[in-house]
């Protein structure tokens, strides 16, 4: 109970943190902020429940005014754009993610947790943000599809990166990985 | 950290927060659906009143705080300005400035401890059918604390990254990052277990 406590609040630190750290890009040259990132881990780190209580967690705290979200933002604003979908939807995303790392467990653990980022960060994630864009900004599929493909490439460099960030953790902290525990 | 909440008092902080949320809620949910471009106009102008009666420096805030809105509003202008379909294009740029300004205006009057009173009153049916809330509490509280550790102990990371070499800190710098927040998460766990873990006892 203590642990997964601290591991939910924590990881939605972790979420904050990668948002904040200053003087940071996850590739240079490319403006791709690490919070996606920070999404899948909970998903393949702490599993499908721990890491969707952990994202809620965060979400709670944006919306009561801390500015968590990358660049300093936050508040209950950031909660009525078109493009809040994105964050209505990073609890599925994080569920999703970290779903596919607990019932997939035969291979390599890179490959799994890459898929699973892609399944949940980038599947489920627009599964919610696109129609919710659609229905809040007016919008078709296509011109809502056009508007967001963008951020596809970014996410997907995310994914690869969550598969080897997540393989390292499992070598250094076996442990700690609760999503194969 | 600071919160976002404007650093002094005014009238609107005098309002109980649970009171805010509802008259946003239902601000927006009868926003929503409006295309007229008068009924808009008018709302937005009476925001703007609104900040104004709160106070100039209000006004400024809230203007600062609009500032990623004001680029994504930019992308859809200019789009609707191509497709020369104006009219549309100015009712989804007003209602979104209107909905966000007075979600921001709630933000920027309630403070913090308010809205977390809110969040356990929220959480207060959960707790009557067995959920330990007292946790919920106990978690916000943490993450408020860690978030700027966590912060700090990654920018000296960073630090120590560039001192060593010559390339810039890129996603690397995300595994030991996870790893301090591993084993805060293991030293905060076993700290808590050690002083008689979460018990069920409501708050004091």
């Amino acid at each position: 109970m203590e642990r997964n406590l601290t591991f939910i609040a924590l990881f939605a630190a972790l979420i904050a943190a990668l948002g904040l750290l200053p003087k940071f890009t996850l590739m240079s040259g490319i403006p791709i902020t690490a919070q996606t990132l920070g999404i899948m881990l909970c998903g393949t780190i702490l599993g499908a429940r721990r890491g969707a209580l952990a994202v809620i967690l965060f979400l709670v705290l944006v919306a009561i005014g801390l500015p968590l979200l990358a660049g300093g933002r936050g508040g209950l604003g950031v909660f009525n754009t078109p493009w809040a979908g994105f964050l209505f939807g990073w609890p599925v995303a994080a569920y999703v993610t970290g779903l596919v790392v607990e019932k997939w467990r035969t291979g390599n653990l890179s490959l799994i947790a890459g898929v699973a980022s892609v399944i949940g960060g980038i599947g489920a994630l627009y599964a919610i943000a696109i129609p919710y864009y659609m229905l809040t900004a007016d919008k078709g599929l296509t011109e809502a599809t056009w508007t967001m493909s963008p951020f596809i490439p970014g996410d997907l460099i995310k994914c690869v990166l969550a598969g080897v960030v997540t393989q390292a953790i499992w070598k250094a902290r076996p442990e700690a990985l609760l999503s194969r525990s | 950290m600071l919160a976002l909440t404007l650093p002094r008092k005014t009238w609107a902080h005098g309002v109980r927060a649970g009171w805010k949320l509802a008259a946003l809620a239902l601000a927006s949910a009868l926003l929503f659906p409006v295309d007229n471009l008068w009924v808009l106009s008018a709302a937005l102008l009476a925001v703007v009143a609104l900040h104004l009666v709160t106070g100039l420096d209000v006004l400024r805030y809230a203007v600062w705080m609009m500032r990623p809105i004001v680029f994504f509003a930019a992308i859809i202008g200019v789009y609707h300005l191509i497709t020369w379909d104006i009219a549309a294009g100015a009712a989804i740029v007003l209602r979104m400035l209107l909905l966000v300004g007075l979600a921001n205006f709630v933000t920027m009057t309630t403070a913090l401890d308010s809205m977390i009173a809110v969040v356990e009153w929220l959480l207060e049916p959960l707790r009557r059918i067995g959920v330990n809330t007292h946790a919920v509490g106990l978690a916000i509280a943490m993450v408020i604390r860690f978030t700027p550790a966590l912060v700090q102990k990654g920018a000296a990371l960073i630090e120590s990254w560039r001192a060593r070499s010559a390339k810039r800190p890129g996603w690397r710098i995300t595994i030991p990052v996870c790893l301090l927040a591993l084993d805060d998460a293991e030293h905060v766990s076993e700290a808590l277990r050690a002083r008689g873990g979460l018990t069920k006892r409501t708050r004091t």
